[in-house]
């Protein structure tokens, strides 16, 4: 049986443990908060920006000579994978179930005999892939130092994304992050960018809109040549956004976990010191009076 | 109410302006063209440039933005650029460094529909420059 001693260093070092973890949980709702703010206010935009993609991809979609960034390159031979994940671990199965959802998809993937290549974003998921598939990621992109995600953040991202498209590295891309759905559920998304996943027009057009027919300035094409793109940045902007919204929930529940899972550690050494006290006094208690009666 | 359009400026980061104006002037890709209520829907590019606000009891408003869309629809008017700061913030360095970015992308476009936008967004950036 361990010393009193023993256990009272225990009890000292799950209960700094506690603090720690206690700490890392006010932080991480802090954060989330704000987090959560920025996801709200990055929406406007991304839902116009939707709307007015679904009213012109769905007409230019059937013509020929359609930007390729909309349809394709009519080809379904190399996918692009973006795996979004943290920077930082303790937050709970958030990493891990982006990276889970990616290995299992480039499985899948070469099973078909279809080639993968992979861009990883953020450090945790690189970390994890890495030791798999070292070979497919062509290049990871670090978010480290990063405080307050801003749209400048998710620009190398998306100039990347298109410089390897242009290049004809890849056929289909992506995207694979947490969305953010409340504190204790992150849900794993794959998020198609190229080809654009055009979103169902009848269910966006709210009844002011009715079935107003635009007129385009310049030209479709031409508004479309410039949409796509800035449509491409907002998408990995808002998918970096949900990311640290969902992170920061996942670490808050985590990071909650430990605190209690301390506590009962805690309680149960505690218990386990008082009763070993007590043994020790019986015993000792018990020598003087067999050694008093002896006398 | 029936004579104010619902105005709306958003960027990617949140909703920069929402309420009933009388006029909005709009850099578009073509020109530029004043808005009031009950235009013909219509989707165009917004070029970088000054995005003019009019609104009765106020003073007009001149912002400037970074190129984007405008979506109207009769009685709304929405302008969604990546960056706007209204003219009084501008700061000439910061312009002065934005077309050299632009002269050195020019370099660099790969077709001819590409120079020709970063030639506009130019022009016009030059022009901002005067104003300021």
């Amino acid at each position: 049986m361990a010393s009193l001693k023993d256990l009272r260093t225990r009890i000292g070092t799950v209960k700094s443990t506690q603090k720690i973890t206690r700490a890392m949980q006010m932080v991480a709702a802090s954060k989330l908060r704000r987090a959560q703010d920025a996801v709200e206010a990055a929406r406007p935009y991304a839902q116009r920006m939707e709307r007015m993609l679904g009213s012109l991809g769905s007409s230019m979609a059937e013509q020929e000579g359609a930007p390729p960034l909309l349809v394709g390159t009519g080809k379904d031979e190399t996918h692009l994978l973006v795996v979004a994940t943290g920077e930082r671990g303790l937050c709970g199965a958030f990493n891990s179930s982006i990276a889970r959802a990616a290995r299992a998809d480039i499985r899948k993937l070469q099973a078909e005999g279809k080639k993968v290549k992979v861009l990883c974003v953020g450090r945790k998921g690189r970390d994890v892939l890495r030791r798999e598939y070292n070979d497919l990621i062509i290049d990871t992109i670090e978010l480290t130092g990063i405080r307050r995600l801003a749209f400048t953040d998710a620009q190398p991202i998306a100039v990347e994304i298109l410089d390897l498209f242009e290049a004809g590295e890849f056929d289909v891309c992506t995207l694979y992050f947490n969305a953010f759905k409340s504190v204790i559920s992150q849900v794993l998304t794959r998020r198609q960018l190229i080809p654009a996943s055009l979103p169902d027009v009848d269910d966006q057009c709210g009844p002011d809109l009715g079935d107003a027919i635009y007129d385009y300035e310049p030209d479709e094409e031409e508004i479309l040549v410039e949409l796509l793109p800035r449509n491409l940045r907002v998408q990995v902007y808002q998918a970096l956004l949900e990311n640290a919204a969902s992170e920061q929930g996942a670490r808050m529940s985590a990071m909650d976990n430990a605190t209690r899972n301390a506590g009962d550690m805690i309680d149960k050494l505690t218990l386990n010191y008082n009763r070993t006290r007590q043994a020790q006094i019986t015993s000792e208690l018990i020598e003087i009076i067999s050694g008093a009666e002896a006398l | 109410m029936a004579d104010k359009i619902a105005f709306e400026l958003v960027s990617p980061d949140h909703l920069l302006i929402s309420e009933d104006v009388d006029m909005i002037v709009i850099p578009g890709g073509e020109g530029d063209f004043g808005v009031l209520v009950g235009h013909q829907p219509m989707i165009s590019t917004v070029r970088p440039g000054i995005l003019e606000v009019e609104k009765a009891g106020a003073e007009n408003r001149r912002i400037f933005v970074n190129g984007g869309f405008a979506e109207i629809t009769g009685d709304r008017c929405a302008v969604m650029t990546e960056e706007a700061v209204p003219v009084e913030e501008l700061d000439r360095a910061n312009l002065e460094q934005r077309i050299k970015d632009a002269e050195e992308d020019i370099q660099e476009a790969r077709s001819d529909l590409e120079r020709h936008l970063i030639d506009l967004k130019l022009a016009t950036l030059r022009e901002t420059l005067q104003v300021v």
